[in-house]
């Protein structure tokens, strides 16, 4: 078989692979042979994203037009995706704003004027008005926020209302805002396969008694994977819940896609595979990575956090959720997917700075698992990348710092709890008491906080790559603890990761470096 | 079963100690008596602001020492004006919120404040708390002598108190939670397994940040409320 483009093999003649390690970017010297798997370059974007979003919303699949369910004075809900995606934000125009643009024109056209838009943030942190007007632009920031524009809170518990139960014992129960209006719009960016679908309102919109039914170890260990819904319990039980839903509910779903240029200038050196860089790219990661390492960590991050991707936007998708999640996902595969031939004995993978749960804050040491067992591991279809009781190496300090406003809740379970146990199922035993906590609770309602269950859904995310992988290295650790209570061995370089890993691999074991971000699926036969 | 512990003013109501005294000292029998009593309190204004840098026990004495010569009946008689006037308007926006939250994890809710027992009452009943731990002023003669009942409710007599009334009741101290906006309550937050600065002074704050409590600030709300 003809290696797939985004495929290469490391040989006598590479230059070292740049990968990050927290906000560092550094230089790996792999051994000849290793397999490196990079991102797809970005598709074309499309040519005018405004005139995609008309012809979605007037070319609905299975479903009728927008403007033929809208009614004067009905009352209209408008759901929007929250700031774990994308990642790192899109520059403006978020996509997001482009559609609302047009969805509001076109309810105002109609005669609509109550409206509300809410973040979709379910236990999530509450986004701040500077993030929300980044997302949606000023002149919606001005017309709606806060009243008609606001994070949901799934802990207001006068605002939430139960839909039923499915037949596999799910707790359907949603932001009562939306379940009482006529009709739902939901407003996507499809970052990762696992976003969307059923899950942006049955997950988006719901509390504690809905997340219960899948946000648990038992379901977390029946997934292979995240990326693969087919194969994913997660899906399967948001799917459920979400058909449930939407029996109740008129939901008219708008689903997005981006590419893979998530860097510009300087750090567009990333996009490129590093052997085909030329002098000023050479240079430019020559640059980076000394100024970085020369720079504070803390100067690093606010360095790293104004950094905005160049997304462009590759579909537009509208109608009814399952329908428009189907063409939804076979664009971003499209994107994403890169074929892969036999599985890996050690998987290198860098950890970025950023991850779902921690825009604009430090990427603690929980979240560095959660990147590592939780997303890293499952960025695969088919066969898991690594093989069964094989080794990954990640590179991160590990550094025992928390964003305090953010991750409250993270630092006692990673000081309190984990010291007790790692085991999924007997810190699951913990977790209702814990999250009942009433300071995190308005933490959350109040702050910037994420919800006090969410370090546990963090540990759980980790849960199906913690029962598949054997050991877990961590290159570059400042720290020796840390790595300890997540369960993983340290090491100095990555030649002594490599020589570490090799203890307990086959003679001449397959190494892949997973060379991410951006974004890939690897499509693993 | 465990307990929450809340400290009142600051943490629950953006009142302090001063706002109800001074409203006692000014609804007296004639404007005279008032404008004396007022003034007497004023006087020791500076030696206040300096007990409160040294010790919280001490400011509050001199505080309540303004109380001297006013009858028992006016004491009680004012005590549910002044909830209503005072501190119910000045309630947090989500002080019933965090307090609901403590009866629905089945703790016991306890007011440890030094304010006055008998205004807190009325507070106790707005905000569902069962148990109040406050200070009392002595009476004789139907007349409030300016003197403190011991113990005085304060700084870190608190946490004895806390430690006390756990041991009764049978508490878990590791399972209680504590909730104070000030760094002079810091030994009570320090007894709980569940301490939470709420509203913190800068000092607190600091220190919450250091010991990697939750901060709570309880009159940020969120967009809707």
């Amino acid at each position: 078989m003809i290696n797939h483009p985004s495929v290469s093999y490391i040989d006598n003649h590479s230059v070292p692979r740049v990968i990050f390690a927290g906000t560092r970017l550094i230089e790996v010297d792999l051994p000849v042979g290793t397999r490196v798997i990079y991102p797809n370059p970005p598709l074309e974007p499309l040519k005018d994203v405004d005139a995609a979003i008309r012809y979605a919303i007037n070319h609905p699949h299975n479903a009728e037009p927008l403007y033929a369910r809208l009614k004067p004075g009905m009352k209209v809900f408008i759901a929007v995706d929250d700031i774990s995606l994308s990642l790192p934000p899109m520059k403006q125009p978020d996509v997001r704003e482009r559609i609302l643009h047009i969805v509001l024109a076109l309810l105002a056209d109609y005669g609509i004027d109550d409206i509300e838009i809410c973040i979709a943030t379910s236990f999530h942190r509450r986004m701040t008005a500077a993030e929300v007007r980044h997302m949606v632009g000023d002149k919606i920031f001005k017309a709606y926020w806060p009243d008609r524009l606001y994070n949901h809170d799934a802990e207001d518990k006068d605002n939430m209302e139960y839909l039923g139960t499915t037949d596999h014992g799910e707790e359907v129960e949603l932001n009562k805002r939306a379940v009482q209006s006529d009709l739902i719009i939901y407003v996507n960016l499809n970052f990762v396969p696992m976003d969307g679908g059923h899950k942006s309102v049955s997950v988006g919109l719901c509390g504690y008694r809905s997340l219960k039914a899948h946000h648990n170890p038992k379901v977390m260990r029946k997934c292979h994977s995240y990326m693969d819904p087919a194969s994913s319990e997660l899906n399967t039980s948001v799917e459920r819940m979400g058909k449930l839903a939407n029996k109740h509910l008129n939901v008219f779903t708008i689903e997005t896609t981006v590419n893979t240029k998530m860097f510009d200038d300087p750090l567009s050196f990333l996009m490129k595979q590093e052997d085909r860089w030329n002098s000023v790219e050479r240079f430019a990661s020559k640059a980076m990575i000394k100024t970085l390492d020369a720079l504070p960590q803390m100067a690093r991050q606010k360095i790293f956090e104004r950094v905005h991707a160049p997304y462009g936007v590759t579909g537009v998708n509208a109608g009814e959720t399952e329908a428009t999640h189907k063409k939804t996902l076979k664009r971003g595969f499209e994107q994403f997917s890169v074929p892969v031939q036999g599985q890996a004995d050690i998987l290198v993978s860098g950890i970025p700075y950023i991850s779902p749960y921690n825009v604009n804050a430090y990427l603690n040491p929980l979240l560095v698992t959660v990147m590592a067992e939780g997303y890293l591991f499952n960025m695969y279809r088919g066969k898991p990348l690594l093989k069964k009781g094989g080794t990954m190496i990640i590179t991160h300090p590990c550094t025992d710092y928390f964003d305090h406003a953010q991750h409250a809740p993270y630092i006692e379970f990673v000081h309190r709890l984990l010291p007790q146990t790692r085991d999924a199922m007997k810190l699951h035993h913990m977790e209702e008491d814990f999250a009942s906590n009433p300071a995190y609770i308005e933490m959350y309602r109040r702050g910037q906080a994420y919800h006090p269950a969410h370090p546990f859904f963090m540990w759980y995310w980790g849960e199906a790559g913690r029962q598949h992988r054997g050991r877990v290295i961590v290159v570059g650790a400042d720290n020796s603890y840390i790595p300890e209570l997540l369960g993983y061995e340290t090491a100095n370089s990555m030649h002594e990761a490599l020589e570490m890993a090799q203890d307990t691999a086959p003679p001449s074991p397959q190494i892949t470096l997973l060379h991410v971000p951006p974004i890939l699926i690897a499509d693993v036969t | 079963m465990s307990a929450s512990y809340f400290d009142v003013d600051g943490t629950l109501v953006r009142t302090n100690l001063i706002h109800p005294t001074l409203y006692y000292l000014r609804a007296q029998v004639t404007p005279i008596k008032s404008f004396k009593m007022l003034a007497r309190a004023f006087s020791r204004g500076p030696a206040m602001a300096l007990a409160e840098l040294r010790d919280r026990r001490l400011f509050n004495e001199m505080l309540y020492a303004s109380f001297e010569g006013m009858t028992e009946d006016r004491l009680r008689l004012f005590s549910e004006e002044i909830h209503e006037e005072v501190l119910k308007p000045q309630l947090y926006k989500g002080a019933r919120d965090l307090i609901q939250r403590s009866l629905d994890k089945g703790h016991e809710v306890v007011l440890i404040s030094g304010a006055l027992e008998v205004v807190l009452e009325h507070f106790a009943k707005e905000v569902v708390a069962q148990t109040i731990i406050a200070n009392r002023l002595e009476v004789k003669t139907h007349r409030l002598t300016g003197k403190m009942l011991r113990p005085i409710v304060a700084g870190p007599e608190k946490a004895l108190l806390i430690r006390q009334h756990a041991a009764e009741k049978g508490y878990d101290l590791n399972h209680c939670n504590a909730y104070s906006d000030s760094y002079s309550d810091v030994p009570m937050l320090s007894v709980v397994g569940h301490p939470a600065a709420v509203n913190p002074d800068a000092k607190l704050k600091q220190l919450a940040l250091a010991y990697q409590w939750p901060i709570v600030d309880l009159d940020a709300g969120n967009e809707r409320s």
